[in-house]
């Protein structure tokens, strides 16, 4: 079990996204739910198995270690091969996605538009984010990483909002640009290293002693330099960002969670991953920097997502604030205060989990809203169509007519604006108190963000919640049971994290602990 | 386990057991859910009684508790929670278990048929809960989670009637200010963090007074600033303290309750416990913040018309008398004056809560809905029909105002001493701070009794209101005869009964200060003790004045108010003093709208410019450089170059196909041309 | 006639009258006749070669025999060709052949 567990991981959904075929065949005119039930068992059944696997996996083993680590030949005369681990860095991406995953396929349920489509398209993006977040092998990394891409095309472009063509092809083409210096990047380490390899365990032994110029620069800074754009658009760090708020707003509510839960967290993963353990000396040169676009991304972001007048726009922009943090953490991996260094790569990396689970839960319940009203609007834009509501309040009150699903969005508010006592909270406070320990002054800036962050939520919260009720929502309903079903796992946890955050913790120390003394080993 | 731990556990965690119960069973027992709240406080005020008799117990090891646990470790980065309970903080449970429980004894009446009860009782168990947190914490870092949890629970509880746009507009503005004090309390506390290792306070405090600041004591001056700055957040100081009067959209027992007895004094409480490592610098800044805003709230409160408003801004001005003793090192001084404000201000807003209870009725009545039942100049002359609140409201007057026999005169001279002992240690300018506190004390005394005076003395300015009033049920009056009690100054200097002397077991209890930071306590002591008798008498002088003045005023009504604020505002101070300085329009115009300004251009800057413009110019390039290159490909590649080969060859072919003439002859003749030629040629050879 | 280049010279004007003949006549029979005059002209320098040295024994002579031989047969075949090609195309004017004309 133990060395097929990780593959079954990454190609059950394959399994049953090809499973639809003959379902389709066989029962797809008459039942057109085959294929959302395919999925959610599919799903459940990569979910069981991440908890299997979490269950039995010791944080203190490094990947050639482990005994999940499954290492085979597969074009050997490039040295590629089937190279799949887990360890204390992907470990939580793994729960995280395939818990995103599986609660996706519930917020899709009531999809009715070519559902084969739909949930053939996302199994194949869950198969290639597991991928993604279990390779060890880069050119395999970049295979899963590609995969990816086109499914997120096709389910934004046909199943989303009135932008949806542009978005998608806006997202589609600036991630692969990114895809594209990564892969540069990728094939100078295989060339340059000493042996030609594709390994990352490898690599991180060899890429240090890569000794070359090209165009009078250091061949390891312009690795770095290429992996950097092409991780940083992802992540999506400023200037890069812009692509973000587009592709969540016109994005499914199921796939914005996808896309704002896991697929952000592959640019600080593949950092984490891949840029820092291999070319060390250049974190310590580029560590400022990337505290710095911290910062900016933290400020930027939020103050951006005060001026939003559409809900998932500001929770979009808020992501590019919270992703901030996970930079700043980073960035603090330098730091000769070994405390600081552990806390901010320890809350960098729960960053992306929590993260990962309240922007979930806030996409998730935006959705419900825009689910029953059709909009989105805090306020109507002032040069909306219908002139009569331009400028106007698009909500107001609900508190009083949904107070379940006002109980949650407040839950999901107050987490995103790091209230103690929820996950938020002790990962953004990690992060500030590694960023804290290198650079105090951008640190300080960036605690700006405290305040920022609560503003918009707030206001918002205050605009759509509360006040007299709107009339025209005066005969809502309130949240489902399947809805409230979603909800409930994400925000236990959150809680639970909040309250004890330990076993997230240790899950992850001891890995985050040997990169840190990689890094620290090239000062 | 031991009992203390055991009993401090519960202490935090009863209360959100009845916050978990009420919100999600809370209608089960429909409008009797009140006794599981009470029933819990009741338990937790057992609890903190247990530890309150043991300062009496000559056999007392101090501290009392102090335990902690780690609660996660990342290897070299380790977080702890724990307990840490002396006599000061045994006297703060005290005060908050017993205002709480009063709270939700009074709440039952007050709230009794609002449609959302149980949850309102589920959010006064969350506030207990947090507070408790406060008090009970032995590290920064803990304080700062309850801190902020503190903060969720006023902004559910000013927000409960969200319903009105002032309410939901006023939650919000609590939390955003106080967010802006915990940044600074943040940074502080990383400062402090990143030079002493811990979050500890005992540990902070051991580590400076060994010297973790030696050379560098700039650093914890402005470490020490910073972390006060959530106590100016946190307890309404000046400029924060725009929050507090905006939350009295809140029920009023939450006023009593959140913003008079304890969460504001959170801040004060905090600022104890930091009193240890806060050098003569920062105590300094701390106390003329404190000085600022005892005066200016107080000139504010005297010409408020609300009645909640004029508490409002006294508490905020009572506030500033507590940071000023710790600023001036009053250190016992100030958590006196924080034990006897919380009793006499809560008594203070629930006797307010009892006459507004009783000014909604009569209106309801009425059935008027647009009268402000809060409003001043709607009452008048309400003693004769509501006299146990007005009893109780008088006596908690004449303690704010710092009369003998009251307990307020004892901790408000012991404050005033500390002042003009730090004068005359400092002269100059700080002679702004004994000015400060008599003035405040002098205009306390008016604007307090005028309280009194305009709303249950006089002829009714409403007659029609004032045949309904009648007197508040017990479960209201109740509270307000305890707290009334607990006014006296008898309460606290037990077992002595001087009462021109604060000497008792709360003095004693609380001792006179530890500091490490370079004040040497006993000294500042001396001088305390020193100016007592002029702070007395000067304190007496300013109250009595007061008080004459106020009756002038609006007992005897000797003097038309309306013309003296005429003439007062020919130099505008009586438009500053209504208008509250101006100071929220001063945020307003400079902070708040350039901000959302700023915030839209951001966001035009970013989308509007920055993406549609630039980073879809590349899109817009590439497509043109392909739409150039493709035309360049089809017309010049293809259509000229590639077809060019083509024409080429067959203008060749048409012209040689002349030699095709079909006449074998000809052919012939060219071969044996040919033929001769090669011959030819071959012979060169 | 007693050198051998009376002979080449009388063979190759010969020679030169056929290729003339070849070339410029239009009617086909006349460039058959043209056609005889080379081959005979070629026979009188085999014999020629033959009388004034340069052959075995009467190679020259039997090369002879041969050729008019040959021009007896390829005359008889040429001529069977003129008089399909006057069949169709209905005179015997080789310009008028010219269908195969690129």
């Amino acid at each position: 079990m133990d060395s097929i567990i990780l593959t079954l991981l990454i190609f059950l959904p394959v399994f049953g996204a090809v499973a639809m075929l003959p379902a389709a065949k066989m029962v797809g005119k008459e039942n057109p739910n085959i294929f959302k039930w395919i999925a959610i068992v599919i799903t459940g059944l990569q979910l069981v198995l991440a908890i299997v696997l979490y269950m039995g996996f010791d944080p203190t083993l490094s990947v050639s270690a482990s005994p999940y680590t499954v290492q085979l030949d597969w074009i050997k005369h490039f040295n590629i091969q089937y190279f799949v681990g887990v360890d204390g860095l992907s470990m939580p991406m793994v729960l995280l996605t395939a818990l995103l995953s599986f609660l996706s396929i519930g917020i899709s349920w009531n999809i009715t538009k070519q559902p084969l489509g739909y949930f053939a398209l996302f199994l194949l993006l869950d198969a290639g984010m597991m991928g993604v977040f279990l390779s060890m092998d880069f050119f395999l990394f970049y295979i899963f990483w590609e995969v990816m891409l086109l499914p997120m095309y096709f389910l934004i472009g046909m199943w989303g909002g009135p932008q949806r063509h542009y978005a998608a092809i806006k997202f589609f083409l600036f991630t692969l640009f990114g895809s594209v210096l990564m892969l540069l990047g990728m094939l100078a380490l295989y060339f340059y290293s000493d042996p030609h390899t594709f390994n990352l365990i490898t690599l991180i032994q060899t890429a240090s002693s890569i000794d070359a110029t090209l165009w009078g620069m250091d061949m390891r800074y312009l690795i770095w330099f290429a992996l950097f754009i092409g991780f940083a658009i992802k992540v999506p760090i400023f200037p890069f960002h812009t692509w973000l708020p587009l592709a969540h707003v016109e994005a499914p509510t199921a796939i914005s969670v996808i896309l704002a839960g896991v697929l952000l967290k592959m640019g600080t993963y593949g950092l984490l991953r891949i840029s820092y353990p291999l070319l060390p000396g250049e974190v310590i040169n580029f560590a400022y920097i990337l505290a710095f676009l911290g910062v900016i991304n933290i400020l930027w972001g939020a103050v951006n997502a005060i001026a939003q007048i559409d809900m998932k726009k500001m929770i979009a922009y808020s992501s590019v604030s919270h992703m901030g943090y996970v930079l700043l953490g980073m960035a603090a991996v330098v730091s000769t205060n070994e405390g600081g260094a552990q806390a901010g790569l320890n809350g960098a990396v729960m960053q992306m989990f929590n993260h990962g689970t309240i922007t979930a839960m806030l996409f998730m319940l935006v959705g419900v809203i825009y689910e029953k009203a059709h909009h989105r609007w805090i306020f109507y834009p002032d040069d909306y169509k219908d002139s009569a509501l331009a400028g106007k309040p698009g909500f107001g009150g609900i508190g009083a007519q949904m107070p379940v699903f006002t109980a949650f969005v407040a839950f999901a508010f107050f987490a995103g604006l790091g209230l103690p006592a929820l996950s938020g909270f002790i990962s953004e406070a990690l992060c500030f108190i590694g960023g804290f320990s290198v650079f105090r002054t951008l640190t300080i800036i960036g605690t700006l963000g405290i305040l920022l962050n609560a503003i918009y939520f707030l206001r918002a919260y205050q605009h759509v919640f509360l006040g007299p009720l709107n009339e025209k929502y005066k005969d809502y309903t309130d949240m489902s049971a399947m809805d409230i079903a979603i909800v409930v796992p994400l925000a236990a946890i959150i809680l639970f994290l909040g309250v004890y955050p330990a076993p997230l913790v240790d899950m992850i120390a001891p890995s985050l602990d040997a990169l840190i003394q990689t890094i620290q080993s090239a000062f | 386990m031991d009992n203390s731990t055991l009993f401090a556990l519960l202490i935090l965690f009863l209360p959100f057991t009845a916050f978990l119960y009420q919100l999600f069973f809370g209608n089960k027992l429909g409008p009797q859910t009140h006794f599981v709240s009470l029933g819990i406080m009741a338990v937790v005020l057992a609890l903190s009684l247990g530890f309150f008799f043991q300062l009496f117990d000559y056999h007392l090891t101090d501290p009392i508790l102090d335990v902690s646990g780690e609660w996660f470790s990342t290897g070299a980065f380790t977080l702890e929670l724990g307990f840490y309970i002396d006599k000061v903080t045994v006297i703060m449970l005290m005060v908050v278990s017993l205002i709480s429980f009063l709270v939700h004894l009074y709440s039952t009446a007050y709230m009794k048929d609002d449609s959302r009860y149980s949850r309102y009782f589920s959010f006064l168990g969350l506030f207990t809960f947090s507070m408790n947190g406060i008090v009970l914490s032995n590290s920064l870092i803990m304080m700062y989670l309850f801190w902020e949890l503190v903060g969720l629970s006023s902004y559910l509880l000013i927000g409960f009637w969200f319903e009105k746009n002032s309410a939901a507009n006023a939650c919000k503005k609590a939390f955003l200010t106080n967010r802006v004090g915990d940044i600074g309390m943040f940074i502080g506390m990383l400062l402090i963090f990143f030079t002493v290792g811990t979050f500890s306070i005992n540990g902070i405090t051991d580590a400076v007074a060994s010297g973790a600041f030696e050379g560098n004591m700039q650093l914890l001056s402005i470490a020490g600033i910073l972390v006060f700055m959530g106590a100016v957040g946190k307890s309404a100081q000046f400029p924060l303290h725009i929050w507090l009067p905006d939350a009295m959209e809140g029920p009023t027992p939450v006023s009593a309750l959140i913003h008079a007895a304890t969460m504001v004094a959170a801040g004060v409480y905090m600022t104890v416990r930091i009193f240890p490592f806060l050098t003569p610098d920062a105590l300094q800044f701390v106390a003329v913040i404190g000085g600022i805003t005892a005066l200016g709230a107080a000139i504010i409160a005297i010409t408020q018309m609300d009645i909640k408003a004029v508490l409002a801004y006294s508490t905020i001005s009572q506030l500033g008398y507590m940071i000023m003793a710790l600023g001036v090192g009053a250190y016992q001084a100030g958590f006196f004056h924080l034990v006897t404000h919380a009793m006499f201000k809560a008594c203070l807003f629930l006797c307010s809560g009892s006459v507004i209870h009783a000014m909604h009725h009569s209106l309801h009545h009425l059935d008027d809905h647009h009268t402000d039942p809060q409003d001043m100049s709607n009452m008048g002359g309400l003693r004769s029909k509501m006299p146990i609140t007005y009893t109780a409201m008088l006596i908690s007057t004449l303690a704010i105002s710092g009369v003998p026999f009251f307990s307020g005169f004892l901790s408000k001279d012991a404050i005033l001493a500390g002042t003009l002992s730090y004068y005359h240690a400092h002269h100059g300018w700080t002679i702004f701070l004994p000015i400060a506190g008599f003035g405040a004390a002098m205009m306390t005394a008016f604007y307090m009794f005028r309280l009194i005076f305009k709303t249950f003395h006089g002829d009714p300015n409403k007659k029609v209101i004032h045949e309904h009033i009648h007197e508040s049920p017990l479960a209201m009056t109740a509270p307000l005869i305890i707290l009334s009690v607990l006014s006296l100054a008898v309460v606290f200097t037990l077992p002595y009964i001087n009462p021109l002397d604060g000497y008792g077991w709360l003095t004693h209890a609380v001792g006179t200060g530890v500091h490490v930071a370079g004040l040497d306590m006993n000294h500042v002591n001396e001088g305390i003790h020193h100016a007592h008798y002029d702070a007395m008498n000067i304190s007496l002088i300013v109250v009595i004045i007061g008080i004459l003045v106020s009756s002038l005023f609006y007992f005897f009504k000797k003097i038309n108010v309306e013309k003296l604020a005429g003439v007062m505002n020919l130099i505008g101070l009586y438009s500053l003093s209504k208008n509250k300085f101006y100071i929220d329009t001063i945020y307003n115009t400079l902070l708040y709208k350039p901000f959302m300004w700023f915030s839209k251009l951001a966001s035009i800057i970013d989308w509007d410019i920055y993406d549609q413009k630039i980073v879809d110019a590349w899109g817009w390039i590439t497509i043109k450089i392909s739409v150039k290159s493709g035309e360049a490909d089809y017309n010049w590649l293809d259509q000229k170059i590639v077809d060019g080969f083509g024409k080429f060859a067959n203008y060749f072919g048409n012209e040689l196909r002349a030699t095709q003439s079909g006449v074998v002859q000809n052919y012939l003749m060219g071969g044996i041309v040919g033929l001769v030629a090669i011959i030819l040629i071959f012979q060169q050879f | 006639m007693n050198s051998l280049e009376s002979y080449l010279v009388i063979s190759s004007i010969l020679f030169s009258l056929g290729i003339f003949g070849i070339v410029t006549r239009r009617n086909a029979i006349a460039i058959l006749m043209g056609i005889e005059l080379i081959l005979n002209s070629a026979n009188i320098n085999f014999v020629a070669f033959n009388r004034f040295g340069g052959m075995q024994k009467l190679d020259g002579h039997i090369f002879t025999i041969f050729v008019i031989v040959l021009a007896a047969a390829e005359a008889a075949v040429a001529l069977a060709i003129i008089i399909n090609l006057f069949k169709n195309a209905g005179s015997v004017d080789v310009d008028e052949a010219n269908t195969l004309k690129g």
